[in-house]
């Protein structure tokens, strides 16, 4: 148990990132801290992809046009740009989550998920 | 030249979605015809597509920048998305029909429709299962920002909502990609189905895990029972407008995308070698079947209650993808592609009606055989064929996933498809006796039989229905009666295909 903190301390930072972000989610009345959750629950997975990509001594994928070819180990990039373009979709979804919270809030006047159902039951 | 259809199918419709704000800020109301004129080119494009394809039988393949498999990404189009491109094109095109009159408007409404279609098309050709993450997350943004198109805050909470759960089944199908490619170091779905043999094998852990965040994910975006609660919100807040596009087409291509993961990704192999794979893809299936039928006969509002009806009927579908058998596998790409049509005709319907007379509520639908006797007739014709009525498309379908169920020797499956159709019908004969046979309620002796006549009080909105809303609501009905006359054309162009992932 301890050697897999020690070694494999990222992984295990993805799980509990991830079920916090789960966690939040679900457990919490506030809808901008919702929106927060998901973002963490989507940092927890690039949090993944970056560990899994990490290779100790590993250089980086440039190889010069006149060398040889590569002699030393190298990193593959592609975790990265999976990781780059997630960032991106990610940044998407919470502009609009948080548009459509901000309309929630004009409308009704609460950003609580709560107060936000007794309001509407009483229509 | 053909090579090159694929990428412009999608990159069409996403460059062109800007046009319509940009073009908006100087012309009024260009965003239909900017839509419609690249929804046609489109259409005709995917039509060249599944002709070429179905005439030679090869697949047709781009690779984006020239870069082979598996380095670059592919867009794949085969005897499978071939249908389902010309499904999305063919539906986006009818619901401009009704969008002219019916509304909603604005340009910013039709940048997202044409970014929507431009999602699906990627989702529905592309080869690599993380391209797939960035076109799920595009067709999910759009539907977002089309439900919130609604005009009252609920809609705004239901697309938020949907946006939240959404989200964590995107994530989820991304973590599913994250494990296939730490385990097998490739992203391409060719490519994965012989890497996850060789490098992992089909008991690993990673791949297992994977096969689970990557169904679970899915699940949320088909919105199979308990997974659906976002989705009966989303399609009853949307504006009218809106619902028959996603409705019909945004779970649909969900489902064509898992179908694809699970026969060309893991491959059949995967599902027998893993003791109980099927038996819990079945399951779900099944359980979503009965739950959302019996949540449909419940419902009072007529949008809920077909919202309902697409849990039950997606529940069918993912149900023969665990049977494994090629007529199970037929009956649920035949349902897949009938029960888009049906289901767009019945939201087109319903939205005709509620701009014609105001009605949405079951009870308020009463005598309404009088006052819209096309559109009565078009919902009767759409609601039969989605019980199984023959000859309708949604006959075919039902009749492939029962013999298939009956094949594969599950009793008790073939009795759930067969009951499934005693629900549907059960809900569907609410509909239908209250508008032919429960006379509308009169009011101070108003005149029956007039279309701007209603029965609930509301205010009739004359001219509020147009000839192109009434026609594509019969147009649909015609085409899922007339589909159900193609089984063998159907057999002969799938056919090849389900041999090929089951036998190898």
């Amino acid at each position: 148990m301890l050697e897999l903190l020690a070694t494999r301390y990222a992984y295990v930072a993805f799980i509990v990132l991830l079920s916090v972000g789960l966690y939040m989610v679900i457990a919490s009345q506030n809808l901008v801290k919702k929106v927060i959750g998901v973002n963490l629950f989507q940092t927890a997975i690039f949090l993944f992809f970056v560990a899994s990509a990490y290779v100790e001594g590993g250089a980086v994928p440039v190889v010069p046009k006149d060398s040889a070819g590569p002699t030393e180990v190298i990193v593959s990039p592609l975790p990265h740009v999976i990781v780059l373009t997630a960032i991106v979709v990610g940044v998407a979804l919470t502009a609009v989550g948080l548009a459509l919270i901000v309309r929630i809030y004009t409308e009704y006047g609460t950003l609580r998920e709560d107060v936000l159902r007794e309001v509407r039951s009483d229509d | 030249m053909i090579e090159n259809v694929p990428a412009l199918l999608i990159v069409l419709p996403i460059l062109v979605a800007t046009l319509p704000l940009l073009v908006g800020l100087r012309y009024e109301r260009v965003g239909w015809t900017v839509a419609a004129l690249t929804t046609t080119a489109a259409f005709a494009m995917a039509l060249w597509l599944a002709l070429v394809i179905f005439t030679t039988g090869e697949a047709v393949i781009h690779q984006l920048g020239g870069f082979p498999r598996p380095i670059g990404i592919e867009l794949v189009a085969d005897r499978l998305s071939a249908p389902f491109v010309v499904l999305a094109t063919g539906i986006s095109m009818g619901v401009l029909a009704y969008t002219r009159r019916g509304g909603p408007r604005g340009n910013s409404f039709y940048s997202a429709y044409l970014l929507l279609l431009g999602g699906l098309l990627g989702l529905s050709l592309t080869g690599d299962v993380f391209n797939m993450f960035v076109f799920l997350e595009i067709t999910g943004l759009t539907t977002y920002a089309l439900i919130a198109k609604g005009k009252s805050g609920e809609s705004a909470i239901a697309a938020l909502k949907y946006l939240i759960i959404g989200t964590v089944g995107a994530s989820m199908y991304l973590i599913g990609v994250g494990f296939l490619f730490v385990a097998t170091g490739t992203l391409n779905m060719i490519d994965l189905a012989t890497a996850i043999p060789q490098q992992a094998g089909y008991g690993n852990p990673l791949i297992l895990t994977a096969f689970a965040f990557v169904f679970v994910g899915f699940a949320i975006k088909i919105a199979l029972f308990p997974l659906h609660t976002w989705q009966p919100d989303a399609y009853q807040r949307a504006p009218d407008g809106a619902t028959p596009l996603i409705a019909a087409l945004v779970s649909t291509v969900s489902a064509y995308a898992l179908f694809r993961l699970v026969y060309t990704v893991f491959t059949v192999e995967f599902l027998v070698s893993i003791p109980h794979a099927s038996e819990i893809v079945v399951t779900v299936g099944s359980i979503s079947v009965l739950a959302g039928s019996a949540l449909a006969v419940m419902q009072r509002r007529v949008k809920r209650m077909l919202a309902y009806s697409s849990v039950s009927q997606f529940g069918l579908v993912v149900l023969a993808y665990g049977l494994m058998n090629d007529t199970a596998l037929l009956g649920a790409l035949v349902h897949l592609i009938g029960h888009a049509i049906m289901k767009g005709g019945l939201f087109l319907a319903v939205g005709t009606i509620a701009a014609g007379t105001g009605a949405r509520t079951v009870k308020e639908y009463a005598g309404l055989a009088k006052r819209m006797p096309f559109m009565a007739g078009s919902l009767a014709v759409l609601g039969l064929a989605l019980v199984g009525v023959p000859p309708s498309i949604g006959f075919l379908g039902k009749w492939f996933i029962a013999v298939g169920a009956i094949e594969a020797g599950i009793w008790p499956v073939a009795v759930v498809v067969l009951l499934s159709t005693m629900l549907t019908l059960g809900y569907i004969a609410r509909l239908l006796e209250r508008m032919y046979f429960t006379p509308a309620p009169t009011r101070g002796g108003a005149p029956e039989g007039s279309l701007a006549t209603d029965g609930s009080g509301n205010d009739p909105t004359p001219g509020a229905v147009s000839a192109g809303m009434l026609g594509v609501t019969v147009l649909a009905a015609l085409l899922a009666v007339a589909l159900g006359f193609s089984g063998g054309a159907f057999d002969s162009l799938l056919g090849p295909f389900i041999e090929v992932i089951l036998n190898g």
